[in-house]
């Protein structure tokens, strides 16, 4: 288990989402292993491994600027919960119960529950039961859904009328850390179109490897394809975008004659709409935050549909020239199977509410990664046109 | 009819009674277990396994050896893919507790007539049929029924479009072969473990059940809530309703993928990859056949598959055995095979995994004329079929040969080869019903990287995911949902399902560890019968053969040592000791008792 420990301490760490020795990582498969058995709260943490039926665990306080949104967030959850909109948490965390107690007793009786704590001082405690990889994409998850709420929540107050002076210092503070995603120059990736699959994968690889460098997607999340010919080759299911090999990608006939893409991403169906109905060889989607927090903003409260934007929102909406659309992730009858490729035949990126952007190019990667840059640094200007550091 | 146990309380979900049904005496007998028989064991293969303890170590044909079915708290809710019930008793094919998960509407409309479980023993004189009308049973003589085809006796106890729901055994039974099926509706299947041939030797043809009640929910609010987060989860999942799931293909879905992995047992386990596979799959039959759509009783995902004359079309199990394992590349002969199996109502793993250990033995390649005459043969008892009747463990044996088996406690092994996923290699093994993927479902996270990927090739970690999947399964058996629901949704889910339902507040580790003792309990019945570490072993040929490589990867022989590692990785973990066997203190620490 040593090597899945050292994998996502790296992990952890090179995507700033924790400080070095601000982690413990415990798995087991017969006993535990440890990243730091001197860790000063192991002691809290080991008797998880006692009450709840899982082989890893997480234990760290994020870098900045999650270690203050979070510790704030915690600390305005009288309830005990943090419930960000966002689609990652609607669908797979459902909340974020929080504990005011750093003991052993009140974070596993949250953890038989969920699949997470925060605790008061804006720690993140979770559990994988069959990797650690799972403890690091729920830990991811948390930082990305806590970041997109704090920025979503500060506007709402600062429009309201309510944000005090404490939440404007705080806020000053967490900005101070923010920053946004690099522009880049043209044709930054390997030029097409590609004609033969080792190209293709090459192409997907390194596509792949940028925009999680570029910060567009937290690494287990997002998804990438390329169209040559009659076959579509797309990543597989919870992938790490930075990690695509040859057997991450898979081949699936757009016929449909073969379902070896069975493990292929969720997002499958809406690529495989994209690149059929338009001219399109490349879909690339990530979660860029301020795109995602950008598709959250709206101040229509009498709406009939407000609080469940993600799936009936009516209008047409955008922000700047970039459409909005809603829809869930996957097939079902509200999925943004059916909305994203509609959105994308009129124009080569989309925001998918509270969700993330798909953007297209049509020999490479290149015009779909730029579309991706510019449209969460549009954002992000956009976000603080709206909301003026104090 | 009689009452037993405590009075019935106020529950929901549960209906708080279980039919017993002697079929000597004809008598008929209501017991209420307390509501904490119902909190400890759940419903499903929990409860059976409750029930059974005390009767383990009779042998199957037994009279006073139970037959017992059992519904699940879910059933009959709103509650996603949950209308399912799980049969129990000894198999005769492998000695170990004999279980199965089956679907069709028999569960819910068990659970409308206001059972949560009816158990079965006796032996009826002559070959009877059980009528279950709300509270109301009658037994009807079916001695003319023998030889009836599964169709034939369903189209005749069950009108299509009417209420009402029927499991029956097929000619398979009525002739001894070793892995009969018990078949609910005409077309779900109670496989494996031989439960059929359990239920022939009551002198029971069928059970029909049909039921008027309503089964109530404690939140109505709260169940629609969580049942949203479930339903969501469904959509996200590629496995299930992406464009290559199998709401789309079925379950024939994975056959390109097991083929693309290299881990698809061909020639009897000699080869993991099958060329003429395309010849073969979901694509394949979609053109020839034209499939129809539908699913179990509460269940939108709709996996199963019927050609267009209502035959259903082969899992990928069957799929897979009848084509690649037969080295058959012949669509019709790998459809007819199905069909004549759910027909005579025999386990299509085993029926084809024995040909093929048979056609080693006799070192012939089975046309497919031929496979379909071993079929016949093996119901009918002509030619070599009593061997084969048998099971491959038992036939392979008999004929000297007992390495060609490809098997683990004599049940032949499904269609995913070992050498290719090392977690399905222990998950075989450590199995309570013999050689069997669904304990521990390994699938799920080395080939369709749910919840996420583990690396297929590697023992590491192996032991305690199995014992922690494992552990899941045993709850969604009770619950009793279906699997493949779990390739999407958690326990998580699924507590706050319950706690709607049931109106106490269930969490996922309160069920996991329901699940640890519903395992447990079925290793303490496997203990008492003779069952060790003696009998959680692979075939030989695993260590010894490769398996076919691709031009980027080989598929090299398990290592032993490791996998023997990882086998006592997997005792200590379970609480179990150097020779598999149940310890008292554990025993102890789960709320079972331990006895001598």
């Amino acid at each position: 288990m040593e090597r899945l420990i050292k994998k996502f301490e790296n992990k952890l760490v090179s995507q700033g989402l924790v400080g070095k020795g601000d982690l413990l990582i415990g798995a087991r498969d017969v006993i535990p292993s440890w990243n730091d058995s001197n860790h000063p709260v192991r002691h809290i943490i080991e008797p998880i491994f006692v009450d709840i039926n899982c082989n890893s665990v997480f234990y760290a306080i994020p870098a900045e600027p999650y270690r203050t949104i979070i510790a704030y967030l915690a600390g305005k959850s009288p309830d005990g919960r943090i419930l960000p909109k966002d689609s990652e948490t609607r669908t797979f965390l459902h909340e974020l119960p929080v504990i005011d107690k750093m003991t052993s007793e009140s974070i596993v009786e949250r953890l038989r529950c969920r699949k997470c704590v925060i605790t008061a001082d804006g720690g993140i405690v979770t559990f994988g039961t069959v990797s650690p990889e799972q403890a690091f994409v729920t830990y991811s998850s948390v930082c990305f859904a806590t970041f997109v709420k704090y920025f979503d929540d500060y506007r709402r107050a600062v429009r309201a009328g309510s944000a005090t002076a404490e939440d404007e210092r705080i806020f000053t503070t967490v900005c101070e850390t923010v920053k946004p995603v690099p522009a880049c120059k043209d044709h930054i990736l390997t030029r097409g179109a590609f004609s033969r699959e080792k190209d293709v994968l090459t192409a997907i690889a390194e596509a792949g490897r940028l925009t999680v460098d570029y910060g567009l997607v937290d690494s287990y999340f997002g998804n990438i394809s390329y169209r040559m010919g009659e076959t579509l080759y797309i990543s597989q299911t919870g992938s790490s975008l930075d990690e695509l090999t040859g057997s991450l990608i898979d081949p699936c006939p757009l016929d449909g004659s073969s379902c070896v893409g069975m493990t292929a991403s969720s997002e499958l169906s809406a690529h495989h709409a994209i690149v059929t109905g338009s001219d399109a060889r490349c879909v690339l989607h990530g979660h860029p935050r301020f795109a995602v927090i950008e598709s959250m903003d709206c101040q229509d409260v009498s709406c009939p549909y407000h609080g469940r934007c993600h799936i009936f929102c009516p209008k047409d909406r955008s922000v700047g020239h970039i459409p909005i659309v809603s829809g869930e992730i996957g097939t079902g009858k509200h999925g943004l199977c059916t909305t994203v490729p509609a959105a994308l035949s009129r124009t080569d990126g989309v925001i998918v509410y509270g969700h993330g952007v798909f953007t297209t190019g049509i020999r490479d990667f290149n015009k779909a990664f730029q579309s991706l840059v510019t449209i969460e640094r549009f954002c992000f200007d956009h976000y603080f046109s709206t909301v003026h550091v104090p | 009819m009689s009452t037993k146990g405590l009075r019935k309380s106020i529950m929901y979900g549960w209906t708080g009674k279980i039919l017993h049904i002697d079929l000597t005496t004809k008598r008929t007998e209501c017991e209420c277990p307390g509501e904490e028989v119902y909190h400890q064991w759940l419903g499903g293969k929990g409860l059976a396994g409750f029930f059974m303890r005390d009767n383990c170590t009779r042998r199957w044909n037994d009279p006073l050896m139970p037959l017992i079915v059992c519904t699940g708290p879910l059933v009959d809710t709103q509650s996603p893919t949950s209308g399912r019930c799980s049969i129990m008793s000894r198999s005769p094919l492998t000695g170990t507790v004999g279980d199965t998960s089956v679907g069709g509407a028999f569960g819910t409309e068990l659970k409308r007539a206001g059972w949560d479980g009816v158990i079965i023993t006796g032996r009826s004189e002559s070959l009877c049929g059980i009528d279950i009308d709300d509270s109301r049973v009658t037994f009807v003589d079916a001695a003319e029924t023998r030889g009836m085809t599964v169709s034939a006796m369903t189209a005749r106890l069950v009108t299509r479009g009417e209420k009402g729901s029927c499991a029956v055994v097929g000619p398979a039974a009525d002739n001894g072969v070793y892995y009969a099926n018990i078949m609910v509706d005409g077309r779900h299947t109670a496989g494996r473990n031989g439960l059929g041939l359990v239920m022939y030797s009551k002198g029971c043809r069928y059970i029909r059940v049909r039921g008027s009640g309503k089964t109530t929910v404690a939140d109505k609010d709260a169940l629609r809530s969580a049942v949203n987060d479930v339903n969501r989860l469904i959509d996200a999942s590629p496995a299930l309703t992406g464009r290559f799931g199998i709401a789309q293909w079925g379950t024939a879905a994975l056959y390109d993928l097991m083929d693309a992995r290299r881990m698809m047992p061909t020639a009897n386990f000699r080869k993991t990859y099958f060329p003429p596979a395309r010849q073969n799959n979901a694509f394949a039959f979609h053109r020839v056949y034209h499939p129809v759509s539908y699913g179990c009783r509460g269940c939108h995902i709709r996996c199963k598959k019927n050609a267009e004359d209502g035959t259903p079309l082969p899992e990928f199990e069957s799929l897979s055995h009848f084509s690649a394992l037969l080295e058959n590349s012949d669509i019709r002969t790998t459809y007819n095979a199905n069909r004549f199996c759910n027909e005579m109502g025999m386990d299509t793993i085993s029926a084809a995994a024995t040909i093929a250990c048979y056609c080693e033995i006799e070192k012939q390649s089975p046309s497919a004329s031929d496979i379909l005459m071993f079929l016949r043969q093996a119901v009918q008892g002509q030619g070599d079929g009593r061997l084969l009747a048998q099971g491959s463990a038992r036939m392979s044996r008999e004929r000297g040969l007992p390495e060609t088996s490809m098997t683990v406690k004599d049940q032949e092994l499904p269609a995913y080869d070992p050498r290719g996923a090392y977690g399905m290699a222990l998950g075989y093994v450590t199995s309570t019903r013999g050689g069997c993927h669904l304990r521990a479902y390994p699938i799920a996270h080395e080939i369709l990287r749910k919840p996420v990927a583990t690396d297929r090739f590697s023992f590491e970690g192996k032991a305690r995911i199995n014992k922690i999947t494992e552990d899941i399964n045993a709850v969604v058996d009770s619950l009793t949902a279906c699997k493949f629901v779990f390739f999407a949704a958690t326990l998580e889910e699924y507590a706050h399902v319950l706690s709607a339902v049931s109106g106490i507040k269930v969490t996922a580790q309160d069920l996991m560890r329901c699940g640890e003792r519903i395992d447990y309990n079925e290793r303490m019945m496997n203990a008492v019968n003779g069952f060790s570490c003696d009998h959680d072993d692979l075939p030989n040929r695993f260590f010894t053969e490769s398996g076919s490589g691709s031009s980027t990867y080989e598929v090299p022989p398990l290592d032993r040592d490791a996998f023997l590692a990882a086998r006592s990785s997997y005792y200590i973990i379970r609480g179990l000791d150097h020779r598999g066997l149940p310890t008292r203190a554990k025993t102890n620490t789960i709320g079972l008792e331990w006895k001598d």
